[in-house]
């Protein structure tokens, strides 16, 4: 078969609808005050693995919350659970807790330990 | 009609409050514990949002309570009140005992005391001021860093003792974001080769002309603006200030070198106000301002009966709002007493 060069582009957005949000669920039942975030990014300034590296865990928490998976079980692993971003939460967002609690929700919906 | 108010509070609230039931026939008796009235006002430099000088309010305030119907006492705290029936009994530190039909408590908000967020330096770093400080360097028109420079680079802080748990208050104090937009304005019109950065988790200017100085700042006088909380600030080697911060719309953390850091401190409510809160029990609300008896129709009204709140020991609250709170603290007093027996 001819191949002329054409590929189907999948588009940029965040498709709410199919997106899974089954972790983001998990968390919110567990940890009530992931529903605090203003997205304020204190976490990720004080953050040591985001000033080294791509992770950011105010991105990781919007990624959660839009069932964006699989971006988050990549970024998930950088964390080195120290806590500083807890610290620093003026809206006491248990954020460290949010990473254990992200980690158990692939162990218990995709059956895949990160 | 021949009736004794107090106003406890010679700020704004308290002034205004006082001059209006003067002006209704009652008498007066202003208490003031500093030496002058006008509250902070007299450490404001300019008002936002038409930047007037602050010493134009105070002569409207010093007018409206220049009347023979008020005995204004300076220097004055309370040390005891007694009700009995209707009537309040108060005893000053002078040791001076006034008698009135109704109360008006307008004691006031004090700055948040920015050395408890440790992590921002303030009484640690020389350059780490408050937006209190920076006010009284306009008035003094000395603007130079501790080093008797002239700073290149100023950063902004928003939301200092605001909406932060860490600070135990979860409250927007409101005027915080616009003073911060009005100082950058003015840093830039007195330093005008400066440059001067906004670090802001949401910018509220919820207020008449509050959005166009926004705008102003930032197309006439070219503020940045950052979205993202300042972790934390430290000093270089050389005495500069370094803050980091996320950009949270690049998704990435920042990290700046300034020469001046200003904070701009959130409002709670006043020592003053808890004192005189616990003599006469009045309650509190989860932010610790006074409780009012009904956000929307009993704004004025506290728990014990004859007892009136007027200004920004309900809320923070800005001049224009805290005047017309004042107006309708007399308008519930006259009310109160012509209507009560």
């Amino acid at each position: 078969m001819n191949k002329f060069g054409f590929t189907m582009t999948r588009g940029r957005q965040i498709d709410y609808e199919s997106n899974d949000k089954s972790i983001a669920e998990y968390i919110y039942s567990k940890e009530p005050s992931f529903r605090l975030c203003i997205e304020c990014g204190g976490c990720s300034a004080t953050c040591t693995t985001g000033n080294l590296t791509s992770f950011s865990l105010r991105e990781l928490h919007i990624l959660i919350k839009r069932g964006e998976n699989e971006k988050v079980r990549q970024a998930i692993k950088k964390c080195m659970l120290c806590g500083k971003c807890t610290l620093v939460c003026p809206r006491g967002v248990n954020t460290r807790n949010i990473v254990f609690l992200a980690k158990q929700a692939f162990q218990i919906y995709e059956g895949n330990a990160v | 009609m021949n009736r004794d108010v107090i106003v406890v509070g010679g700020g704004v609230a308290g002034m205004e409050a006082a001059g209006q039931l003067a002006a209704a026939g009652l008498m007066v008796t202003l208490l003031e514990k500093d030496k002058n009235t006008g509250g902070h006002l007299a450490n404001w430099y300019h008002l936002f949002p038409d930047r007037r000088n602050s010493s134009e309010v105070i002569h409207y305030l010093d007018k409206k309570i220049d009347h023979q119907n008020i005995n204004l006492l300076r220097g004055v705290t309370i040390e005891e009140v007694e009700k009995h029936d209707d009537k309040f009994i108060i005893k000053t530190s002078g040791g001076k005992v006034i008698q009135s039909d109704a109360m008006v408590i307008a004691t006031g908000f004090d700055l948040f005391r920015s050395e408890k967020k440790e992590e921002y330096g303030y009484g640690i770093y020389d350059n780490v001021i408050t937006s209190a400080d920076l006010e009284k360097k306009f008035r003094e028109g000395d603007l130079r860093t501790h080093a008797g420079n002239i700073p290149g680079s100023i950063g902004m802080v928003h939301c200092v003792g605001s909406r932060d748990e860490k600070s135990g208050n979860l409250y927007c104090s409101k005027l915080c974001c616009v003073t911060a937009v009005k100082q950058a304005i003015e840093l830039k019109e007195h330093l005008p080769g400066s440059k001067v950065f906004c670090f802001y988790m949401d910018i509220r200017m919820a207020g008449a002309m509050y959005e166009e100085l926004y705008m102003e700042a930032q197309e006439k006088y070219g503020i940045n603006f950052i979205r993202g909380k300042v972790s934390e600030a430290g000093e270089t080697i050389n005495n500069r200030l370094i803050v980091k911060v996320e950009d949270t719309l690049a998704g990435r953390p920042l990290k700046m070198e300034l020469d001046m850091l200003v904070l701009m401190a959130g409002m709670e409510i006043s020592e003053g106000s808890m004192t005189i809160g616990k003599m006469l029990g009045l309650k509190t609300g989860e932010n610790r301002f006074f409780r009012v008896k009904d956000n929307h129709f009993g704004s004025n009204l506290s728990n014990v009966n004859g007892v009136f709140l007027a200004g920004s020991c309900t809320a923070p609250m800005n001049i224009t709002d805290t005047i017309s709170h004042a107006r309708a603290a007399a308008a519930e007093v006259i009310n109160y007493l012509t209507n009560e027996r």
